[in-house]
């Protein structure tokens, strides 16, 4: 306090007031960032979840509310760029009109498309399945595909081409989701680099601080507490492992990475069964809901429509359970067994909806008569195929929520009735379950990969997502606090939210698949949709092009040719070596400055010695 | 800072805040300390009192908000860190200096504490860390060297009235 006492007095009076200022803008930038992380959709209830089961359950919670607000902004996008024209102009609300274009030179054959909303009496059965299988009166709104079937609306002059639109806006949503997901791992990526620089003092940093003194809440402190002690538990916990693994004789290795191999092989064994049972329950299902069956309201159609969802969830809940089974005999540290199971379960459901959509391709395209073929996919069947994609699409994420929420009340809240009042042996051996990070990460990063999938054939699906997750996160939260236990082997979180990021990212490039095959190759149905005048989706983008002034088409067509690609491509690789080769040599200045940190501190332990002995002299 | 602390005083005193002294109790219930764990080594450390019974004078009440604020140095706070951790006042951090100061950290109550194994893991892990001379203690200058290279340290060391 001296010391400021005469550097105040000896400070000019600029020197005071530039200090006064910059204290005033410090306390206001705080105050701003304090009150905007008010602003963080569910911010108290994940930061009880942290204090309650450490940092890793959190992640899966702030993922899930990353998926919310991702699947809100793509809906806002679909809604007003395709839904709401449509609306408006099919309505003639602020003067606006539509036009359709008649198709020309396509096979009369190909055009028919009679959806039936429900008409007359029907039983209230129908509208219940119609709602669980987007048949019936859903199929003719604007949730399918099938609606859009305007060519152009017109507000006074203005002339909006809603094909065009729909396609762009497809492209739109998945470069949105690419660009942010990019975006949120690479700030993961950079702590996670910085935590893997092995640290000189991470136990003395955490020890001496740890504790932040500005907490003045004393639930804020409990927290702090039990967050504290998670993370110190888990750093003693890895050194631990990490000098089990360096301990291990030259036998014991052997031993173990024999028995890995065999697990892994019994790992593919498992997988190739999976894709093969779903490929013929596809394969099946299709086959046996042909169109006249499907206005059927027999339960057993139901059953049938729901088919491929049944098999790929058996085989999304079956496969995890043996992955997790067989890693305990793998003996790996808890991070790394965490991310193969992650890994292994990913690949199970990803190619899981990669076999489904598979099938469903092989089905829409297998054309036998010259009848099919002059329309190029499968009329008879599919007069509306893309209506029929949306359709599994909206089948699958119905699904997926009925079954979470199916498991949550009729497995979980049992299981911890049967725990607290039942006291017998077995029962209490079993105990509560904890909660497993793993399996639920997995099942919103497929519930995401189809609502990807689908959006482009059933605009509205990201608004049904965003309210899935939304009840998700309150039902897993609820059935987090009352049923499960907190999980015996902590976990650090910061590695796992880029992981679940690098895998999200997985999804998405998975999902990027059907929808370019979809937008390309097949071709658009002549029957309904808006690219009915178009060979495929993605011809609507030429037909513009050609409507550009000439100067702009050339300027595109160079853009688009070799003679720019090549070089285009050419400059891309030598600005990534460069990047490379940069990392590289900062790698190094790093490693130098390491090693000249350590060289100062023997320094320092060589002049504290030499003091100590010329003190004792 | 002179009302929040003339607050503390009851009404009586008030008038001749500058002089009196506040019990500990009374310190202790300022929301800035009620949740610290380290609040009774806090109000040891600042107190002046010849008594020994922790209470602190206006004087040691803005020695203590000085320490704790913005503007005050590493090596100040550093100096003062280490004697707050210093539990049993000898001059050095040894181990059960430290394993006091991380049973503080974790909270109290049974079940949050570290076991024996993990407390022994802990405290060998940190003396190998900042012990220079390795005799198995800390003292002030190989602490104020471990802390010169905490990134969190002058942040988390911070008291915002």
């Amino acid at each position: 306090r001296d010391y400021q006492q005469t550097d105040t007095k000896y400070s000019s009076g600029w020197k005071q007031w530039k200090g006064t200022s910059s204290k005033l803008m410090k306390k206001v930038l705080n105050d701003i960032k304090e009150s905007s992380s008010y602003l963080k959709l569910w911010r108290h209830d994940i930061h009880s979840i942290e204090g309650k089961f450490g940092t890793g359950i959190q992640s899966y919670f702030s993922f899930l509310r990353f998926l919310v607000l991702l699947n809100f902004i793509i809906f806002i996008l679909m809604f007003s760029f395709v839904t709401l024209p449509s609306i408006i102009s099919t309505h003639g609300i602020f003067n606006s009109t539509f036009t359709k274009i008649p198709p020309k030179n396509i096979e009369p054959h190909c055009t028919v498309y009679t959806p039936s909303g429900n008409k007359g009496l029907v039983y209230f059965y129908t509208y219940l399945k119609d709602l669980l299988s987007g048949t019936g009166f859903l199929e003719v709104t604007s949730l399918f595909y099938g609606y859009y079937t305007i060519d152009a609306a017109w507000v006074s002059v203005l002339r909006y081409n809603l094909p065009l639109a729909y396609l762009l806006t497809t492209l739109a949503y998945l470069a949105l989701s690419l660009i942010w997901i990019i975006k949120r791992s690479v700030e993961g990526f950079r702590q996670n680099l910085v935590r893997h620089e092995d640290q000189f003092q991470s136990y003395c940093n955490k020890v001496f601080a740890g504790w932040d003194f500005c907490i003045t809440d004393p639930n804020a402190a409990r927290l702090k507490h039990r967050s504290l002690q998670y993370e110190l538990q888990t750093d003693l916990e890895e050194e631990r492992l990490k000098r089990k693994i360096a301990d291990r004789t030259t036998k014991e290795k052997l031993r173990i990475y024999s028995l890995r191999i065999f697990i892994n092989i019994i790992v593919l064994a498992v997988l190739s069964g999976c894709f093969y049972s779903i490929y013929m329950a596809t394969a099946f299902s299709q086959n046996h809901s042909v169109v006249s069956i499907r206005h059927d309201i027999r339960a057993a159609n139901l059953l049938v429509q729901y088919l491929p969802s049944i098999v790929i969830t058996l085989a999304n809940f079956i496969a995890p359970q043996i992955f997790s089974l067989l890693i305990s005999f793998e003996d790996y540290s808890p991070a790394f067994e965490i991310r193969l199971t992650l890994m292994r379960c990913v690949f199970v459901r990803l190619a899981n909806i990669g076999v489904l959509m598979f099938s469903l391709w092989s089905q829409i395209s297998s054309c036998t008569t010259d009848e099919c073929k002059a329309c190029g996919y499968n009329y008879e069947l599919y007069p509306c195929w893309e209506s029929e994609v949306g359709q599994e699409m909206y089948k699958l994420m119905i699904f997926d929520f009925i079954i979470i929420v199916a498991v949550t009340l009729f497995l979980d809240f049992p299981r911890k009735l049967l725990v607290t009042h039942c006291s017998c042996k077995l029962v209490q051996w079993c105990g509560l379950p904890e909660f497993g990070i793993s399996d639920n990460v997995l099942e919103i990063i497929y519930g995401q990969t189809i609502c990807w999938i689908g959006t482009f054939f059933s605009p509205l699906l990201p608004g049904i997502a965003t309210i899935k997750y939304f009840l998700i996160f309150y039902i897993k939260k609820i059935s987090l606090m009352h049923t499960r236990k907190p999980a015996a082997r902590p976990v650090r979180a910061s590695s796992s939210n880029f992981f679940f990021l690098v895998v999200l990212l997985i999804g998405l490039v998975l999902a990027f698949v059907p929808v370019g095959i979809g937008i390309g190759y097949i071709p658009s149905s002549k029957a309904c949709g808006p690219f009915r005048n178009f060979s495929t989706s993605w011809a609507v983008v030429p037909a513009t092009i050609l409507g550009f002034p000439v100067g702009l088409q050339q300027v595109i067509h160079g853009i688009a040719s070799e003679a720019f690609a090549v070089p285009f491509f050419m400059v891309i690789c030598l600005v990534m070596f460069y990047f490379i080769a940069l990392a590289g040599a900062h790698k190094r200045v790093v490693e130098q400055l390491k090693d000249q940190l350590i060289l100062e501190s023997r320094d320092k332990l060589f002049l504290i010695r030499k003091i100590a002995e010329a003190q004792s002299h | 800072a002179y009302k929040r602390f003339s607050e503390l005083l009851p009404k009586e005193e008030r008038e001749n805040a500058c002089s009196a002294r506040v019990p500990k109790g009374q310190i202790l219930t300022l929301p800035e300390l009620r949740a610290n764990p380290f609040q009774h080594r806090i109000c040891r450390v600042f107190s002046t009192s010849d008594s020994g019974d922790d209470s602190m004078s206006f004087e040691d009440f803005l020695d203590m908000l000085s320490v704790f604020s913005d503007s005050a140095t590493s090596d100040i706070k550093s100096h003062y860190a280490f004697r707050i951790f210093d539990f049993d006042d000898d001059g050095t951090l040894d181990k059960k200096d430290l394993e006091k100061l991380v049973n503080c950290l974790t909270g109290q109550g049974e079940e949050s504490r570290l076991s024996d194994t993990e407390m022994e893991q802990l405290i060998q892990n940190i003396l190998e860390e900042s012990d220079i001379d390795k005799d198995g203690t800390i003292n002030l200058s190989e602490f104020q060297h471990v802390v010169s290279r905490s990134p969190d340290f002058t942040s988390s060391f911070k008291i915002v009235l």
